[in-house]
Order: structure tokens, then C-alpha cells, then sequence
């Protein structure tokens, strides 16, 4: 990896795509999911910093596709279709989903890490697009940063340093 | 939605009212434990969105000890207290007498952690107690947890309430500074309070406001 490579950064609630040379990077994943969908042949991915497992969540009327597992997912898909990616050459790599504070509160918000994760893998398993490699729970933040071209998903934690998916 | 639509110059100032009776019991029982000058700023109150809201605390990747804990009660919310891990180790040495503890070290020590865990337990708590005597609801803190990572992993743990309702938070902000402290003069420590959606309005019932004022 060198040092000039451009990176795209994807924030919370939000979502982008990239072609090499570009990188995609996504800072500060908590319970919070970072999916990333990708083409390897067309060297085209997509990144979603996923917040919340479902629309149905959402309380009020417009609301922000990229802040639920649910229409994130659909949305990232439609992107990528539409720059030109195969749907049968579609792959998922994931990580996030953390357990940040460890409470004995029986409210159902505080294990939203989980629930991410859950309801990532199943949008990912209705468009039968294969996960191929995951970083998920524990209780540390990640930061993550996908290339398009070596397909290889760069995750940074606190504790447990650096390592490639 | 609605709260965000309706708030008014009245009620941010009110927020901020809250922010520096909170906090000032709070910097009053850190300089009692510490015996030593700590100085507040004036609160902010600010309407940002999650991203602005990583970028106040020093950016999503930046590194903090920070106490988190839930409100429950009349008007639920969740609160953090965010500290440099500079500020923190030094908090930590003036607490323990360990001149030797360092963030470096994997694992924590355990005396350390628990240390910080009851200062953040201290000050959350007299932040709660003054605003609970303030506006007269009943407001009862969980028992606060510690972590030490990336803000945004945090933080974001504070706004999954929020998020189901609306992309931006109200956030009432409480920057303290260490006077003692050698090192280049910055913020060293935050109080961030995020009430829920629904307690916005139960707050500014409790203190007289109304709605639509």
C-alpha cells in the first residue's frame, strides 16, 4: 500500500462507491456495521457504515437509506448494478457490530451490535451474495479501509492492532 | 423531527442553563476530589449532525477514556464523559499514586481502570443530582461503564436512540480545563449530555418553557 493512494470516507450513517485506484474507508465502528460489497472483476465496491438493523425503526416520515441494514444494503446493490457490477460476482466482507459498554440493562437498544450484524448477513443472504470474510462483535472500535483492486478489507483496532481480511 | 423543528433561541439557552448547573457540581466535586483548580468553559449547545458530533470530540478515530451512562427516570438520555488519555492517566496517577501507569501497558490495571471508573461515577452523578434539584424530575443514573477507544465507537452508542428519529442530535457540551497541567493548553476533558427525542419536551415543561415559545 502506498502512501499517495486517495481514499474516499464513508461517515456515520452513509454510504459510497469506488473503483481502483481508490480506497473506501469507513472510522470509528462501534456496534455500528461496515458492510462493503464488492465486484473484484470490475474492481468496483461499495461501503455502508450501517447504524440500525431496520427501517421499521424509524420514527417520522423521510429517513436516511443508509442508516439501516435493511435499505442500505438494497441501496449499496442498486449502485452497483447500476456502475456496471455483475450480480452473480457480488461479495460481502463485514466488520463492526461491538459490544462498546457491557450493561445488566434488559433494554433491548443496548445489544444493537448484534443486532446489526443479524440483520446485515440476512439482506446480505435475500440478494444470495456470499460473505466472505468477517470481523464481527467483541467489545473494541474498528476502523476499516477496503481496496477495490486487491479485494483485501484493512481493519484497525485499539487493543488488537492491525490485520487484513 | 419535531422537537428539531421547534426549538428556538429560548430553549437552547434554557439547554445551556442545564449544562452549566450540571457541570458546574461536576467540576466542584472533581476539584474537591483532586483538591485542585479545575476551570470550566461556558457551555455550548449545539445542533449537529452524528459526523459534526464525532469531530467535537476530537474526530471518530481520535483515542479517549470516557465514562458512559444512561439516564433513566422522568426524562431518559445518555451521558458521556470524555477525557484525553493524557488527562485521564494523569487523573489516574494523582488517584492511585501509581506514578508508573501508562495507556501503553495491555492489560489496564485493574485498580487504575476502577479509579477512573469511580471518577466518572462521581461527577456523572453530581452532574445528575444538580440537574435532577434543578428541574424537579426524577433522574436516576445507570451504572456507568468505561471505555477506552475510538470516539466514534463511543459515541455513536449514545445516539442509537436518537437515530431512530431523527440525522442530528442536540448536544449540550461542557469543555473543562486542568490548570495544572503542563503540557499545550487544550481541552482536557468533555461532558456531552444527550437527552432522548421525548425528553426535550419534559425538560422544558419541568423549567416552565413551553413548546412553542
Amino acid at each position: 500500500m502506498n502512501d499517495t493512494v486517495q481514499v474516499i470516507k464513508v461517515g456515520i450513517a452513509d454510504m459510497n462507491i469506488v473503483r481502483t485506484p481508490y480506497h473506501i474507508r469507513t472510522s470509528g465502528l462501534g456496534s455500528c456495521v461496515g458492510v462493503v460489497i464488492y465486484d473484484q472483476g470490475k474492481e468496483l465496491a461499495g461501503l455502508a457504515h450501517v447504524m440500525l438493523p431496520d427501517s421499521t425503526l424509524a420514527k417520522g416520515g423521510a429517513f436516511n437509506i443508509a442508516k439501516y441494514a435493511d435499505t442500505a444494503v438494497k441501496e449499496l446493490v442498486n449502485r452497483l448494478l447500476k456502475n456496471g457490477a455483475r450480480d452473480y460476482s457480488l461479495k460481502a466482507k463485514l466488520a463492526g457490530g461491538a459490544q462498546m459498554f457491557q450493561f445488566s440493562s434488559s433494554n433491548d437498544m443496548m445489544r444493537i451490535g448484534p443486532r446489526n450484524v443479524e440483520a446485515v448477513k440476512r439482506e446480505l443472504a435475500a440478494y444470495k451474495i456470499a460473505i466472505v470474510g468477517e470481523d464481527v462483535g467483541g467489545n473494541s472500535g474498528r476502523t476499516i479501509e477496503f481496496d477495490p483492486k486487491t479485494c483485501l478489507l484493512h481493519i484497525r483496532t485499539v487493543n488488537k492492532g492491525v490485520f487484513n481480511l | 423531527m419535531s422537537f428539531l423543528e421547534k426549538i428556538s433561541t429560548v430553549h437552547l439557552d434554557v439547554l445551556k442553563e442545564v449544562g452549566n448547573i450540571g457541570a458546574g457540581n461536576a467540576a466542584t466535586a472533581l476539584s474537591t476530589l483532586l483538591n485542585k483548580k479545575i476551570d470550566m468553559r461556558v457551555p455550548k449547545v449545539r445542533v449537529v449532525s452524528f459526523d459534526e458530533m464525532m469531530e467535537m470530540a476530537g474526530g471518530p478515530e481520535n483515542i479517549v477514556a470516557s465514562v458512559f451512562l444512561r439516564i433513566e427516570g422522568d426524562a431518559p438520555g445518555s451521558m458521556f464523559f470524555v477525557l484525553s488519555l493524557e488527562q485521564a492517566s494523569t487523573f489516574i496517577k494523582e488517584m492511585t499514586g501509581d506514578s508508573q501507569f501508562s495507556f501503553e501497558k495491555l492489560p489496564y490495571d485493574e485498580i487504575a481502570m476502577s479509579a477512573l471508573q469511580e471518577l466518572g461515577n462521581i461527577l456523572s452523578g453530581s452532574y445528575l443530582s444538580s440537574l435532577s434539584d434543578f428541574t424537579k424530575l426524577d433522574l436516576y443514573p445507570s451504572v456507568p461503564a468505561l471505555s477506552i477507544d475510538m470516539v466514534g465507537a463511543i459515541i455513536s452508542y449514545g445516539l442509537i436512540e436518537l437515530s431512530q428519529v431523527s440525522d442530528f442530535a442536540i448536544v449540550i457540551d461542557t469543555a473543562l480545563d486542568d490548570d495544572d497541567y503542563n503540557g499545550p493548553k487544550s481541552v482536557k476533558g468533555h461532558f456531552f449530555l444527550l437527552p432522548d427525542p421525548d425528553s426535550f419536551e419534559i425538560i422544558f415543561r419541568a423549567l416552565g418553557v413551553t413548546e412553542n415559545e
